[in-house]
């Protein structure tokens, strides 16, 4: 099921968990409102990380939290401390990109 | 209170009481059971849900310094494997099962047991060793890994489980 969410002026499809079902729609304003929903007050570091996530989405790898840890752009203890609730859900999520499927 | 106004969204939440935190006690340490108990631990807190593992006889295998790197996948009393009981008792069978285990995991990007220990505890895991499996199998404190958070009684461990949202779990 997609749903259809307005995020400031930019209206964006979204599936039923309210994952961005095309990153294309994606702006930096549309990642704030849903930082926003989630809690997450956004700081540099966080964006680092988004843009990395979105980087790897781009290039079609699998993401889990392991990796994330051995990118050299977050430690994985600093990921938890940013996105507390869930770090590798939540900042998909903020990101744009599907939820990944790993358990890792 | 007929006059408050309550938010459905915030209602139907409280109503379905999700799980808040995991307390998981590994009493094995062949590695199926290890690698059960931390996928858990640690998908809990990739859900947000805070998780402690309390290890306690075999599993505080998992924690100790020289053995982590080497638990062993059963042959013998397994019906799992698929291998009959003189077969899977045969010398060099249990490393060899365990080697292929190792090199599937590898490729799912599962880590080995120390490499998933330091990232439990980046996590914020919590990992506690057994006082009474410890005195029982004379282990100090130092032959066990360095990001252990301290050594507890069972009933320290039932005190840490307090909460409305708590689940245990024995593996």
């Amino acid at each position: 099921m997609v749903v259809e969410k307005i995020y400031g002026e930019l209206c964006v499809t979204c599936n039923e968990q309210g994952y961005l079902t095309d990153l294309n729609q994606w702006t930096k304003e549309v990642g704030s409102e849903i930082a926003n929903e989630e809690g997450i007050d956004m700081t540099e570091k966080h964006w680092e990380v988004i843009n990395y996530l979105q980087d790897e989405c781009r290039k079609e790898a699998p993401l889990s939290i392991r990796k994330i840890g051995k990118s050299g752009v977050v430690s994985i203890k600093e990921f938890y401390q940013l996105f507390p609730k869930g770090p590798l859900k939540i900042s998909s999520r903020i990101a744009g990109i599907p939820k990944p499927v790993s358990c890792i | 209170m007929e006059n408050t106004l309550e938010s459905p969204i915030t209602k139907k939440e409280d109503e379905k009481k999700p799980i808040k935190k995991m307390m998981l006690i590994l009493s094995k340490a062949t590695i199926d059971n290890v690698y059960a108990c931390f996928i858990l631990a640690n998908g809990a807190r990739m859900e947000g849900i805070e998780s402690e593992i309390f290890f306690t006889f075999f599993g505080l295998e998992a924690i100790t310094k020289k053995k982590l790197e080497h638990l062993h996948v059963a042959t013998v009393g397994n019906p799992g494997m698929h291998i009959p009981t003189l077969l899977g008792g045969l010398p060099g069978m249990e490393a060899f099962a365990t080697k292929m285990m190792k090199s599937e995991m590898e490729k799912l990007d599962i880590p080995q047991v120390g490499e998933f220990l330091e990232i439990l505890s980046a996590s914020g895991t919590k990992l506690w060793a057994c006082k009474l499996a410890m005195d029982m199998f004379h282990l100090d404190k130092s032959k066990l890994i360095d990001d252990l958070d301290g050594v507890l009684t069972v009933g320290d461990f039932y005190t840490r489980a307090e909460g409305d949202s708590t689940q245990l779990l024995f593996i």
